[in-house]
Formats: structure tokens, C-alpha cells, sequence
């Protein structure tokens, strides 16, 4: 009903604007008038809502300046986050009085020097000075800011001290986890074949493990052996399509393993206490004032690891590490204070385009005083037992480690809204119509109800 | 569609220097003056459905999660259940409104249609070097149109991969659902597009360097011609670039090969794809995708400049440095495309050399725009929709291509790239900027286009409307990305959890951006009326309406083939002699003799 009605409203809008158009052409006709020939009642018309324009955007501009300007950043919350500030600001007040000054000058033009009837146009084709000036200012603004950008890009992208912390982050549809490289200070090796959902996610490479993933790969759920005997058996019968698929899963299984048995031959065991000892968690614990070298994985996709506050970004790349160094300055506690708000927390969000949940890919980040943190990463050691490696949120902690940097639960999400939706309707269809309530339709079934209901 | 649309409308009649057949005069016509109605037709419905697209997914950024009668309408129950769009859905929309917007109005469209309409005309010119080749430029590019268009219905959806469609996502279907039959019609899509553009472009170029009339030099073109020749060399030595990056991600997608692909586990499958890197493929895709910003811009640089000049009554201000400054971003605009890439793990030092020639690009561009104030400075300015669009060219211009020098900056870089910031940037300078281009464009050149006049007061209403409601979508989009938005998030809710603030300001905003763009979008409804209403009705063109000195005007009102029907114009001065001091008229067209004494410029 609402469609038709928005549809005849536009129908009739046009038919409206179609007679309107015909009064103007008819009234055109009698006073002479033409298209091309602006009247000077238009032109400063047009002049003055130019200037009027410009006021509408520098007041905007300025309004929203004060309103949001500062909103959301925050203060940076690392060492070099102060710095990439400073800069930032440096070029926001070149960039913001350029704006001003450029815009003011056009818009002002454009309203001053309107056609006036009897004054003719200054015939002005070019000034080689002018030019010059206007080439060479830039330039040696420009000149600046680049060398000022380099500088701190430098800094920003320079090996890490030898004091920093190894943490990887690992990445993959929808989700990270953190590894800390234990005792050691030296995170395992891993490699991807070796992933196992469930006992090895970050596919770390141990003596075991290897065993393991040849384990899997041959007799495991889906495994080559599994894959040949349902292909063999003469009474399952397979669409063409899954009967594809199966193929070339298990061909691709055959060279993996072939891999497999190599990297078995070549290990010596040498690394397996480095791969041991390592901390996997899905939040990220940092130390405030503690230098750290931040490497990057990614089981599937690009990722990108995304800190606002502590103004760090790098993509996750499949197949390669990316490095980014980063020395937190301020816990959450203290931007807690800053922020006025107890919920608070700095979060690492997926900033690279990775399917449907994507914007739902994220991890709270903690950056604690040092006692605290010690007393966190002894905890850590204690829990150690080669396992259970994947520990999960507020469980494993509650002996030593009494914090409050859970994520809070928002109100209300779509999922939850959609889930609840999908319940109430099924829940409907089925009074309605007892077992047979499958997909309600939306008119239909309100009758059924009611009708059940009467009677 | 563009020709069907074409078909409807029968105004020129024969002139008896041949007959033609229907099949022959719209549809596989040979006449560069009808192939670029047909670019312009054609570019038209697939901008109205890019920015349908745009405003389906602001629906969902503003008030996300709740029931919306528009959605489901549109999307049905596929992809907006409970008139909720879908993730996956979201995604969909983003990336086909990107590539729609980019390539298929912004390089069809906007090249497409002037190019074709303006190269021979105001060159002097019969018609393009190659006729037939033309219309192959434009049924290839028809074929793509429909196949782009043709993926938004598929089971699987559209290519969800964003625009730039990134490997590996994009060559996974396991990965996201677009990535299946969607991506394979964008892939094969986009190669046809590029065959289109690439003879399109070589024809431009032969037909500038080698058709111009007697007496029009280099130097005596109209910056248009310049704009639109510049462009088609970076056409056609970037796109066959970004041909390879698609041909090689189709073998990776079908024939097991690793370009892109590494060590990947993707929905529990370990594939055996090992050595590829995804980083290739961004550096192809950009090795095209920033020329491809200033093929889309440089055009409509170029007939600002015309406009501009003309309805000032004055001359451009510093030919030559414009020339200079078109010439100079061309060039510097195959060196930069790393600038994309700060972040994706590619080695600092090479970033450090594309900040550098980044920055540089500032340069040209401020002269640019300081030449364009100068020409308003003490002109005598008509006001005609045109015009207004040029001006506001201007100013998006400059807004939009500020805030580039933070981008531009890696260190600055690593705290905004892929935030919102990003996002208004590229729309203000280059989407904005493009359209108003175009949008000044077709006022300007329509009386040659159809032989009638556009009314003017519905096209300030439209210019109004278009201009405060496109500053008002992006405007406020920076301060959501300094806040630290990410780009292409289906849902800011997430926000909530783990900052209140934030949340609360980038809801906010985000309605503010969706109400300005549902306003702009209603907007465009007086311009598709205004533009077809006028097509069969308007009051006929005058020879030159707007006074102007190019040689197009100089062409008969009716077109006729080979435009001109006597000998072809002589060109005896530069175009921009306007309000000359010593002449009768405030304009001076080219075929006039200098006259004894005169000075050229």
C-alpha cells in the first residue's frame, strides 16, 4: 500500500513539474525570453547565493569543528601516536587556512564580479609573475611537510629496539588472536599446513604437531583415507558437483601430505621448545612504556590490524609477515579517566575489506601498568600445559588476574534483532499452522493467525 | 538501454547528403556526435543505478538494523530479510556502486560522451579517425554495462570484494559469497570495459594529433582538447595494466595458478597455492588506479576551463601553465600509485619515494586553481546552470584536494588510511568534482548535442540542490574517519562496545550524511526531467548560444555529417579571445583573421 502510494506521489510529482513547464514555455513565448540569454535579475540572484553558499560552508565547517573536531581520536596513546599528532595538526592548520583562504577567494569572485550591465570584462591572459608565485609557494610549503613526513616516517618504520617484546597477531575470518613468545622471548615457527582448528590454530610447528597434521591428513574427518572410501563406495551416490569437489579436495590433500612427509624429514626438534612455550590469547595485553615489535599473519584474507588510539595500522598479508613497532604510553585505566568513561576500551579493528563480518572483527586491546602486567604473564606461565593452548576470555584468569577489560555487550545488535525476529516469526507460523510452518509469508499468514486464534 | 532510449526520439531529418537507414543512423552508428549521446545515455542510467545503490546502503548506516519498506522493495527477501539488508548484501552494493561510479560514468561517461562530441568538433574535424572503430569502443562498451548490471541479479550476488577487489578475497568464492559467478562477471566485465577505453582512447589520440584543421596548432587548442588528450594516453598505458592484474586473477581463480595466492586456509580447506603474493596484484591494480583518478578528473578540469572562460567573458588565465599543469599531472600521476599501499607491508623506503612524488602533484594542481580564480577576477560573469556547475568544480576541487596533502603524508597515513577520511576525500576531489564536471558539461554542450536549450531555472534548482547536498554527505565524513571509522563496515554498533562517545558522534553524523543524500538523490529527478523533457520539447538552439569562439559553434544547429558543409574552418587565432580590448563583440571566434596589427595573445 505504502509502495503504491509513494509511487503515485512521484508520478504525479512529475506530471506536476511536466504542466508547470508547459506555463513556463508559454509564458516565455509571450515575454520573448530565451534559455540562453540570463537575465541580470538571475545572475545576481545566483551571485549572492554564491557568497551566501560560502557562509553556509565556512559556519558549517567551523560549527562541526567545535562540535566533533576532537571527538573519537582521543589523545594518541603511544609514543609515536604523539608525534604522528603533532604532525597532524601541523598540517591540518596549513590544509584548513588554504581551504579557507582558496574557497573564500573563489566564492567571493564569483559573487563580486557578476555581469553588470556596461561593464566589460578585463581582458587579462596571463602574468608570468603571478605564476610563479603561486608555483613556488606551494612548493616550498610542500617542501616542509615532506620533510617533515619523512622524518617521522622514518622513525615510525625503523627496526624495532633490541628490548622489544615479540607479539604476533593472528588473523582470520572473523577474528585474532595474540601470541606471546614465553619465556624465550622467541615465538615459534610455524607453517600453515599444520593448522588444526582445534588443537594447533596457529598451525605453531612442533615435532608433534607434524605428527599430528599427517595423522589428521590421512585418517582425520575428510582425510585421504576418509575421501577414497566414500569415492570408492559403489552404493553412495554423489551430485556431480560434490562428486568434483571430493576430487579435488583429495588431490589436494595428496600433495599436501607429500609436503608434509618433507618438512617430517627435514625436522630435527631443534625449534620445538621455542613453538612450546608460546602464549596464544584473543585479547592483547600490552605494558605501558614497553617497546614492542608487532608481527602480522593471516590464515585467509588481507586483514588489517587497526589501533585508532595508539594510531597503528598494518594489513595482515596471507603468505607473509608485516612488521609495525609500537610503544604504548598510556593504560586503559588512564584513558578511561581521560575519556570520562568506565566501558571504555582501546579496541584493534579489521580495517581491510574480508567478507560479510567484516565489521564485526575485533580485539580489545589492554595496555596495563607494569606490576600488573607481571602479574598477568605469570599467570600465563602457570596455565601453561601444552593443550589447551587457545585460552578464552575471563576463564582462565580468575586465580591470579582479577581485571575488567571484558568488551562491553552492546544494547542491541542486528544479529540479535534478526535472530529474535526470525523466532517470533517461526514462533507464530507454528501456532498457526502446526508442524508445517515453514516460511511465513507476510499477509497470508497474519489471516491464518487470526482465524486460529477465533476459533 | 542507452540506445533503446535512443530509439524513442526521431528529431533530425535527413539533409540529403546520404540516406540513411534507422539500424545505421542510432544504433550502430559510425557518427561520433551520435556515439557520444549513446556514451552519454548509456552512462546516465548506470550512474541513477550506482547512486540507487548508494542510497540503499546509507539506509542501512543510518539506522542500521531497522525494518526499511525501501530496502526490501529493491532487494527483497534474498537480500534485505525482514527489510534488513545483508551483510553480505552490503558489501555487494559497495563495491558495484565504486566500480559502476568509477569506471562505467566517470571514465565511459564522462570521456566517453565529450571526447567523442568535442575532439572532432573542435579540432575541425570530419569526424574520428576511425569511425568504425568508435562504435566498436561503444558496443563493447554497452556489452560490459549489461554484464556489470547483469551481476547485481546473479543467485550469489554481485562482487563483494569493494571495489578495488583485492585477492585473495576476491578469488575465493569460499571466501565471501560475491566472489563466485558475481566476480567472474565483474572480471569479464571489466576486460571488455577496457578494450572499449583502449580504442577509444587511441582514436582520440590519432584524431588530435593528426585531424586538426589548417591553422589549428598545438598551441590553439582548446583546453578541452588538451584535457580529453592527455587523458587518452594515460588510458591507454595504464588500463592494459590493470587487464593483466584481472586476466592473471582469473587464473588463479580457475586455473589453480598462484600469482596472488600463498599459504591459505579458507573455510577449513588448506589450499596447496604456495609463493604468490596479494601485494602484485595491489601494485597492477594501482599502477592503474591512480592515473585512473585523473582520467576520470583531467576532463572534467578541461571543460571547466572552457566554461569557466567563457562565461567570465575573459580569457583563461595562463594558457600555457595550464597546458604545463595538465601535462605535469599526467605525468606525475604514473608515479605515485604506491601512495595506496603505505600499509600493506610493502617496504618503507619505497614509500618514502611515493610520498615525495605525491606531493608533488600539489604543485599543478594549486596552479590550476589559482589560474581559474584569476579568470574570475574582474570577468563579467553569466550565470548559466553550466557555469554554476563549473564553480562548484572549483571548490570541491579545492576542498577535496587538501585534505590529500594529509593523505598523501605516510606518516599521517598509518592513523586515517581506510577510515572514513579517505572515503570524503576521493568523493569531494575526485567523484564531486568529476560529476559536476559533467554535469556542466552536458548544460554547456547540450544545444549541440540536440539543437535544443535545457531550461535554466530547473537547472539552478538542480545545481542548488546538487551542490550544498553533496558537501553535506561528505562534509561530515571526515570527522567520522578522524574518529577512527573504518571504511565498508556494514554496521557502527560495534562501536558501543567499547566507546560511547564515538558511537553516539558517528551515529549521529551518519544520518545527517544519509538524510543530505537522499535530498541530492531527489535532486538528480529534476535533472533527468529537465534533460529528456528538453531532448523532445525544449526551444530549438540558437547557432551560439553562449557566444563563445570554439569552432563546434560554428557547425549547423542540425547535425549533418562531416559537421561542417562547406570546406572545413580555418583557424587563425587561440580560442579564448574574449572581451579583446579594440573588438566590436566581447568574443573573437578562431576562424576570424587576425586582423592587421592585432596581437595574437
Amino acid at each position: 500500500m505504502a509502495k503504491l502510494f509513494v509511487l503515485l506521489v512521484i508520478i504525479l510529482g512529475v506530471i506536476a513539474l511536466a504542466q508547470l513547464m508547459r506555463v513556463y514555455e508559454l509564458s516565455s513565448k509571450l515575454t520573448n525570453k530565451k534559455e540562453n540569454e540570463i537575465s541580470n535579475r538571475d545572475n545576481r540572484l545566483n551571485a549572492k547565493l554564491m557568497l551566501g553558499f560560502m557562509l553556509f560552508l565556512f559556519i558549517g565547517f567551523i560549527w562541526m569543528m567545535l562540535k566533533y573536531g576532537w571527538t573519537g581520536r582521543g589523545p594518541a596513546a603511544s609514543v609515536h601516536g604523539e608525534q604522528t599528532d603533532w604532525l597532524l595538526n601541523l598540517n591540518f592548520v596549513i590544509i584548513i587556512l588554504v581551504f579557507f583562504l582558496t574557497n573564500a577567494l573563489l566564492f567571493v569572485f564569483a559573487w563580486k564580479y557578476v555581469k553588470k550591465p556596461g561593464v566589460p570584462a578585463f581582458y587579462y591572459p596571463h602574468n608570468n609573475k603571478l605564476e610563479m608565485v603561486w608555483t613556488v609557494i606551494p612548493a616550498v610549503v610542500l617542501a616542509v611537510i615532506i620533510i617533515l613526513g619523512l622524518n617521522s616516517w622514518n622513525e615510525v618504520t625503523d627496526k624495532a629496539k633490541d628490548d622489544a617484546i615479540r607479539v604476533e597477531l593472528f588473523s582470520y575470518q572473523f577474528n585474532w588472536n595474540a601470541r606471546y613468545a614465553g619465556v624465550d622471548n622467541q615465538l615459534g615457527k610455524y607453517d600453515y599446513k599444520l593448522n588444526d582448528d582445534a588443537a594447533n590454530p596457529l598451525a605453531l610447528m612442533t615435532t608433534e604437531t607434524i605428527d599430528k597434521a599427517i595423522e589428521n591428513m590421512i585418517t582425520g574427518p575428510n582425510g585421504i583415507e576418509d575421501l577414497e572410501n566414500k569415492l570408492n563406495d559403489p552404493k553412495k551416490v554423489y551430485s556431480e558437483e560434490m562428486r568434483t569437489d571430493m576430487e579435488e579436495s583429495l588431490a589436494r590433500k595428496e600433495q599436501l601430505i607429500r609436503l608434509l612427509y618433507q618438512m617430517k624429514a627435514r625436522n630435527t626438534g631443534k625449534y620445538d621448545k621455542r613453538a612450546k612455550d608460546d602464549i596464544i590469547t584473543d585479547t592483547l595485553y600490552l605494558c605501558k612504556d614497553q617497546n614492542y615489535e608487532l608481527t602480522f599473519r593471516s590464515k585467509d584474507v588481507i586483514h588489517s590490524a587497526y589501533i585508532p588510539h595508539l594510531r597503528t595500522q598494518m594489513n595482515t598479508v596471507p603468505g607473509a609477515i608485516t612488521r609495525f613497532k609500537v610503544t604504548p604510553n598510556m593504560t586503559t585505566q588512564e584513558m578511561r579517566e581521560i575519556k570520562n568513561d568506565e566501558d571504555f576500551n582501546f579496541i584493534l579493528m579489521c580495517n581491510k575489506i574480508c567478507g560479510g563480518a567484516h565489521y564485526n572483527m575485533n580485539m580489545v586491546v589492554v595496555v596495563m601498568e607494569k606490576e600488573e602486567y607481571d602479574v598477568w604473564m605469570k599467570g600465563e606461565w602457570k596455565k601453561m600445559d601444552g593443550e589447551k593452548r587457545l585460552m578464552k576470555r575471563g576463564k582462565i584468569h580468575e586465580a591470579t588476574f582479577e581485571h575488567t577489560y571484558y568488551k562491553k555487550e552492546p544494547t542491541k545488535t542486528y544479529p540479535e534483532i534478526q535472530a529474535e525476529k526470525a523466532e517470533a516469526e517461526a514462533a507464530k507460523a507454528k501456532e498457526a499452522e502446526g508442524e508445517d510452518g515453514e516460511e511465513p509469508t507476510d499477509g497470508g499468514d497474519v489471516v491464518d493467525n487470526e482465524d486460529g486464534q477465533t476459533t | 538501454m542507452g540506445a533503446v532510449a535512443h530509439e524513442a526520439h526521431g528529431h533530425h531529418d535527413d539533409h540529403g547528403h546520404h540516406e540513411e537507414s534507422f539500424v545505421s543512423k542510432y544504433i550502430f552508428s559510425q557518427d561520433h556526435k551520435m556515439i557520444g549521446k549513446q556514451f552519454l545515455m548509456t552512462a546516465v542510467f548506470m550512474g541513477v543505478v550506482a547512486m540507487l545503490l548508494s542510497i540503499l546502503f546509507r539506509i542501512q548506516l543510518a539506522w542500521p538494523g531497522e525494518e526499511s519498506e525501501f530496502l526490501s522493495f529493491f532487494l527483497g527477501d534474498q537480500w534485505a530479510p525482514n527489510g534488513v539488508l545483508s551483510e553480505d548484501m552490503y558489501l555487494g552494493l559497495v563495491t558495484i556502486h565504486g566500480t559502476i561510479m568509477v569506471f562505467f560514468l566517470l571514465t565511459g561517461g564522462l570521456s566517453g560522451t565529450f571526447s567523442n562530441l568535442l575532439i572532432p568538433l573542435q579540432v575541425g574535424a570530419r569526424d574520428m579517425a576511425s569511425g568504425f572503430l568508435n562504435m566498436l569502443s561503444y558496443w563493447f562498451f554497452f556489452i560490459s554495462s549489461v554484464l556489470m548490471f547483469v551481476s547485481l541479479f546473479v543467485e550469489t550476488g554481485p562482487a563483494m570484494a569493494g571495489w578495488t577487489i583485492y585477492p585473495p578475497l576476491s578469488a575465493l568464492p569460499t571466501a565471501v559469497q560475491g566472489s563466485g559467478l558475481g566476480m567472474t562477471l565483474w572480471l569479464f566485465s571489466m576486460s571488455i570495459f577496457i578494450a572499449s577505453s583502449l580504442i577509444g582512447s587511441l582514436n582520440y589520440i590519432v584524431t588530435v594529433l593528426n585531424l586538426r584543421t589548417k591553422g589549428m596548432s598545438m598551441t590553439r587548442l582548446p583546453l578541452t582538447v588538451w584535457a580529453f588528450f592527455v587523458t587518452a594516453i594515460l588510458g591507454v598505458l595504464s588500463f592494459p595494466v590493470l587487464l593483466s592484474a584481472a586476466v592473471l586473477l582469473m587464473m588463479d581463480r580457475m586455473a589453480g595458478t598462484s600469482f596472488y595466492l600463498s599459504d591459505i586456509i579458507v573455510q577449513g580447506e588448506m589450499l596447496t597455492q604456495h609463493g604468490g603474493s596479494p601485494l602484485l596484484y595491489q601494485h597492477l591494480f594501482w599502477f592503474l588506479g591512480h592515473p585512473e583518478v585523473y582520467i576520470v578528473l583531467l576532463p572534467a578540469l578541461g571543460l571547466s576551463s572552457e566554461i569557466i572562460s567563457t562565461n567570465s567573458r575573459k580569457p583563461i588565465f595562463g594558457y600555457r601553465a595550464m597546458i604545463g599543469s595538465i601535462l605535469a599531472i599526467g605525468f606525475l600521476s604514473f608515479i605515485v600509485w604506491g601512495h595506496h599501499m603505505f600499509v600493506t607491508g610493502m617496504n618503507p623506503f619505497l614509500g618514502s619515494v611515493f610520498v615525495f612524488t605525491t606531493l608533488l602533484i600539489a604543485i599543478p594542481s594549486a596552479v590550476k586553481v589559482f589560474n581559474y580564480i584569476t579568470t574570475l577576477w574582474k570577468g563579467s560573469i553569466v550565470y548559466t546552470p553550466a557555469m554554476l556547475f563549473a564553480i562548484g568544480l572549483v571548490s570541491t576541487f579545492i576542498t577535496g584536494g587538501v585534505t590529500g596533502i594529509i593523505l598523501a603524508d605516510s606518516a599521517l597515513d598509518i592513523a586515517i588510511h581506510d577510515t572514513y577520511f579517505v572515503v570524503a576525500h576521493f568523493h569531494i576531489v575526485m567523484g564531486m568534482s568529476a560529476v559536476l564536471g559533467m554535469f556542466a558539461g552536458v548544460y554547456h554542450w547540450f544545444p549541440k548535442m540536440y539543437g535544443k536549450m535545457m531550461n535554466t531555472r530547473l537547472g539552478y534548482a538542480h545545481f542548488w540542490i546538487t551542490l550544498i547536498g553533496a558537501y553535506g554527505v561528505f562534509f561530515p565524513m571526515h570527522f567520522v574517519g578522524l574518529a577512527g571509522a573504518p571504511r565498508r563496515y556494514y554496521d557502527y554498533s560495534v562501536y558501543e562496545t567499547f566507546d560511547g562517545d564515538t558511537f553516539e558522534m558517528i551515529m549521529d553524523l551518519n544520518v545527517i550524511v544519509t538524510i543530505f543524500a537522499i535530498i541530492a538523490a531527489l535532486g538528480q529527478i529534476l535533472f533527468l526531467f529537465n534533460f529528456f523533457y528538453s531532448i523532445f520539447r525544449g526551444p530549438k538552439a540558437p547557432q551560439n548560444p553562449w557566444r563563445s569562439n570554439t569552432l563546434e559553434w560554428t557547425t549547423p544547429v542540425e547535425h549533418i555529417h562531416g559537421n561542417w558543409p562547406g570546406e572545413l574552418p580555418t583557424v587563425h587565432r587561440w580560442p579564448y579571445d574574449y572581451s579583446k580590448p579594440g573588438q566590436e563583440e566581447d568574443f573573437v571566434p578562431q576562424t576570424v583573421p587576425l586582423a592587421e596589427g592585432e596581437e595574437e595573445h
